[in-house]
């Protein structure tokens, strides 16, 4: 017994190094697994408060492109508002209300919370997104975030005040999303080169698909709604080996200049998660 | 200033720089990437006790990932380079000037030569070891050897500059000057 205790004071600082390396390397683990870390909430706090200091001088030297993208996606969204559409026969005006539940008997389903970026990164192998919103606002893990121009990616933490946002340029993240003229669905990833250009996967090539194609969201993801803006196709040359495409995706968000973006809450998310987790009875 | 405050206040400085203006900077090339954070750990005094070095270092790692968003990917990489700089300190330096008559490496205290290869060993391991991580999770090998030959290159610029910028003066110590 005496010798073992020996032995451990005499490599006493190397046993104290593989305690460590082995600490931060289940740190890192668990943190790709599940996006929860030690302190994770106690430290998003933190830094939040940290960037938000940063980002309010940042700030003013965007306030320009921000205003351009926040006008832009206001006149967008009057042209859409259906009081703006003249039918032939002018007695008659269609109208839309955004009560929570309509005569008809239709539901909200998306629910859109702004929230201000205030720290954000595009040079990381895996990159996230703090946003000004949290728990206390609302916002709960696995909601989809999008910005004025379209996707930005997937809450993965939240705190009181924050919340942690995993964005497109990742290689953890996975969106479902497809092309807007034919609807063949597939899957988007990042292979951490370039910060404006993602890849779209699983398109076979019996799908045709040219240069400039709009990709938009899929109606399989469930926490974004169908029709979010994704980008356009900006490379499409098929695999050999595969049968597929291997389609690179512009970006249409810039993450580079991301100032506000939109938390989508899906009011159905448990629901749906709650039905697709029950075992399927076989008559 | 004491010693402990003037570390205390590097180490605020160097996690800020390196979250909040190097990581900021856009990426010119994929693999070219500014990391500078780690110098704070070969700053550090020579008279430091071995397990305080790699509690620090551990601390100063851990707080640099939850800046920039993965907890444990710059954690390892410190606690190796401060684990093994006891080794390459007790190489490089001369038996009657380690750790007796100035307080923390630097050209003056060392001597330019064995003061660039200190920098050179560690920063290569460092970046070694980060990308080797990035490396086991995704990516090929390609990524691997570009990434770390051309991160180090422009680490060691960084430094050069960092040196050339804020010149310190190799403080000797009162009890033996």
């Amino acid at each position: 017994m005496r010798n073992i205790f020996l032995f451990i004071k005499k490599f006493f600082v190397f046993f104290l190094f593989l305690l460590l390396q082995v600490i931060s390397i289940s740190i890192l683990a668990t943190y790709n697994k599940t996006h929860q870390a030690l302190f994770s909430t106690a430290s998003n706090e933190v830094t939040g408060w940290v960037s938000q200091q940063y980002n309010d001088v940042e700030y003013y030297f965007r306030l320009k492109k921000t205003n351009e993208a926040l006008a832009m996606e206001n006149s967008r969204l009057r042209n859409i508002i259906t009081e703006k559409w003249d039918a032939p026969d002018t007695t008659k005006t269609a109208r839309l209300d955004s009560l929570i539940r309509d005569t008809l008997g239709r539901i909200r389903k998306f629910n859109f919370l702004p929230a201000k970026v205030v720290n954000n990164s595009v040079n990381q192998q895996n990159n996230y997104i703090t946003l000004f919103r949290g728990a206390k606002q609302g916002v709960n893990t696995n909601m989809a975030v999008c910005g004025p121009d379209g996707i930005v990616g997937r809450v993965v933490s939240v705190s009181d005040n924050y919340c942690v946002v995993m964005s497109i340029l990742n290689h953890y993240s996975k969106v479902s999303a497809m092309l807007l003229h034919s609807n063949y669905t597939g899957i988007i990833e990042w292979d951490g080169s370039n910060p404006a250009i993602a890849e779209l996967n699983g398109i076979p090539k019996s799908a045709k698909v040219k240069m400039g194609d709009t990709v938009i969201t899929s109606n399989l993801s469930g926490n974004f709604p169908q029709g979010i803006l994704v980008g356009t196709v900006s490379g499409n040359t098929i695999d050999p080996t595969t049968g597929f495409y291997d389609l690179k995706i512009k970006l249409a968000t810039n993450f580079y200049t991301l100032q506000f973006a939109y938390l989508i809450e899906n009011t159905m998310w448990t629901e749906q998660k709650q039905l697709e987790a029950k075992p399927v009875i076989n008559p | 200033m004491s010693t402990v405050l003037k570390n205390i206040i590097r180490f605020i400085v160097f996690i800020l720089v390196q979250a909040y203006i190097l990581d900021k900077i856009p990426p010119i090339q994929e693999y070219l990437k500014p990391i500078i954070y780690f110098l704070f750990i070969l700053w550090l005094p020579f008279n430091i006790s071995r397990p305080a070095l790699l509690l620090v270092a551990f601390v100063f790692g851990l707080c640099m990932d939850y800046f920039s968003g993965t907890p444990g990917l710059h954690a390892a990489p410190c606690v190796l380079i401060a684990y093994l700089r006891p080794f390459i300190l007790n190489i490089l330096l001369p038996r009657e000037i380690a750790g007796t008559s100035y307080v923390e490496p630097s050209i003056r205290s060392m001597g330019f030569t064995p003061y660039s290869v200190y920098i050179l060993i560690l920063t290569f391991v460092h970046h070694a070891y980060l990308v080797l991580i990035e490396w086991l999770q995704f990516g090929d090998f390609l990524f691997f050897i570009s990434k770390v030959a051309l991160s180090t290159a422009l680490s060691l610029v960084l430094i050069l500059i960092t040196e050339l910028l804020f010149y310190r003066k190799a403080k000797f110590k009162t009890n033996t000057a």
